[in-house]
C-alpha cells in the first residue's frame, strides 16, 4: 500500500469521535477514588478515634502530604498521556509533596527526643501500611493504565510510574484515616515504600500495556 | 509563514474531527509531507525506509487523534508522534538485525522488487482476517468510497465501516508488536 492509498483509507474511516482525553482523565479520577473508597471501607474503615485525631496537626498533615502528591501526579500523568505536551513543566510539581514530608520529618526530629525517633519511625503498623496501600491502590492503578492505553504516552514507563504514584497517593489518603501512626517519620518511610511499589508496578504495566 | 502553516493545519484538523472527510485527507497529505521531511533528516545511515515512518505516523495520528487538544498547536503533537514512531522503528530494527543475518541468503537469492508487502503496513495488512483485509484493500484502491466498496463486496455500508475501522486498529496493534 503506498502512502496515498493509505491516506484514502484513513480518510474513509470515520468512526464516531472517541471521548476527549481530559474528560476521560477526570472520569477516571472519579472512578478510581470510588474504587479506593469501596476497598477501604470494605477492608479497613476509619480508626475509632478519628474525631479526636482530626484535631491533631500530625494526623492532618498526612492528608496534606497525600493529597498534594495525588494532585501533582494527576497533572503530570495527564500531560504524559498526550504526545507533544510540555510534561517537563509538570514534573517539578511532583517534588512538592516529598519536600513537604521531608520538612515535616526534620521538624519532627527537633520536636522529639532522639531516643524516641526509632520507635516513631518503625511505628506499629508498618506491615499493615505496606499491605493495604497497595491493595487499595491496585484498582485505581488499573483504571489509570487503561487511560494511558487510550491516550498516547511517548514515555510509557515513566507515565506508568506517575500513574502508580497517583494511585498510591489516593490509596494512602484513605489508608491515613485508619492508621494510628501519625508521625511524619513513619509516613516518610512506609508510605513512600508502599507508593514506590505501586509506581514500579505502574511502570512495568504501562511499558507492556500502553505501547502504541 | 510558519504561523500560517500551523493555523491551516489546525483548521483542517478541527474540520476533520467535526467529520469533514476531505479536510481530513488534506490534513493527512500535509502531515505526510512534514513527516517525510523529518524522517529523511533523521535517518542518515539508512536501514529504515523513511516512507515506513510516514505511514506508521499517519496511522498513529489516525488512531490517536483524540489525544490532540483542539486549542493546542498541531505541529508539536505531530512531531512527537513521528519521533515516537521513528524511535520505535529503530528499536524494532535493532531487534531484527539478528534474524536478518540468517535470512541474508534468501534475500540474495530472490530479485529485489518493491511489492505491496515491502512496507510494514502492507505486511501487517496481509496478516488480517480475510474480511477485514479485503475491505481495507478495496478502499485503498483508487480511493473507492465506502458506498462503492459495499456494493462491490456485497456488504452493507455499516459492515464495511466496521470492518475498515477494526482492520486499521488491528494493523496499528500489530505494528507495535513485531
Amino acid at each position: 500500500m503506498d502512502t496515498n492509498e493509505l491516506i484514502e483509507v484513513l480518510a474513509a474511516d470515520t468512526p464516531p469521535p472517541s471521548a476527549r482525553l481530559s474528560t476521560v482523565w477526570w472520569g477516571a479520577a472519579g472512578i478510581a477514588i470510588a474504587i479506593a473508597a469501596a476497598a477501604f471501607f470494605a477492608m479497613l474503615g476509619p480508626r475509632p478515634d478519628i474525631a479526636a485525631a482530626a484535631e491533631t496537626p500530625r494526623f492532618l498533615f498526612k492528608f496534606v502530604f497525600t493529597i498534594a502528591l495525588a494532585a501533582s501526579a494527576f497533572g503530570c500523568a495527564r500531560a504524559l498521556s498526550r504526545p507533544g505536551e510540555a510534561w517537563r513543566k509538570a514534573v517539578p510539581y511532583l517534588a512538592a509533596a516529598p519536600a513537604l514530608i521531608a520538612m515535616a520529618a526534620v521538624a519532627e526530629l527537633f520536636l522529639l527526643p532522639p531516643d524516641t525517633w526509632a520507635a516513631k519511625l518503625i511505628g506499629t503498623n508498618s506491615i499493615v501500611c505496606l499491605t493495604f496501600i497497595p491493595l487499595i491502590g491496585i484498582g485505581p492503578l488499573t483504571i489509570f493504565l487503561l487511560v494511558l492505553r487510550h491516550g498516547a504516552p511517548t514515555r510509557p514507563a515513566f507515565a506508568g510510574a506517575v500513574a502508580g504514584v497517583l494511585a498510591g497517593a489516593i490509596a494512602a489518603t484513605f489508608y491515613a484515616a485508619q492508621c494510628t501512626d501519625d508521625s511524619p517519620l513513619f509516613v516518610a518511610t512506609w508510605y513512600t515504600i508502599a507508593i514506590a511499589g505501586l509506581a514500579l508496578v505502574g511502570a512495568a504495566g504501562a511499558s507492556r500495556f500502553a505501547r502504541w | 509563514m510558519q504561523g500560517s502553516k500551523e493555523a491551516e493545519l489546525a483548521t483542517l484538523m478541527r474540520a476533520a474531527i467535526a467529520g469533514d472527510e476531505r479536510a481530513y485527507g488534506d490534513f493527512l497529505r500535509r502531515a505526510a509531507c512534514l513527516v517525510r521531511g523529518f524522517a529523511r533528516r533523521k535517518i542518515v545511515h539508512g536501514g529504515i525506509d523513511p516512507e515506513d515512518i510516514v505511514q506508521e505516523t499517519l496511522l498513529a495520528i489516525h488512531m490517536k487523534r483524540h489525544t490532540w487538544r483542539q486549542d493546542a498547536p498541531v505541529e508539536p503533537w505531530l512531531h512527537a508522534i513521528a519521533n515516537h514512531k521513528l524511535i520505535d522503528a529503530f528499536r524494532r530494527r535493532g531487534r531484527r538485525v539478528e534474524i536478518e543475518i540468517g535470512e541474508i541468503a534468501e534475500t540474495f537469492a530472490g530479485p529485489e522488487t518493491e511489492t505491496i508487502s515491502d512496507r510494514e503496513i502492507g505486511r501487517a495488512l496481509e496478516t488480517l482476517a480475510p474480511g477485514q483485509r479485503s475491505v481495507v484493500a478495496a478502499v485503498s484502491v483508487d480511493g473507492r468510497s465506502i458506498g462503492e466498496t459495499a456494493k462491490r463486496l456485497g456488504m452493507s455500508e455499516t459492515a464495511v465501516r466496521v470492518a475498515l475501522h477494526r482492520g486499521l486498529a488491528a494493523i496499528a496493534k500489530r505494528i507495535g508488536r513485531n
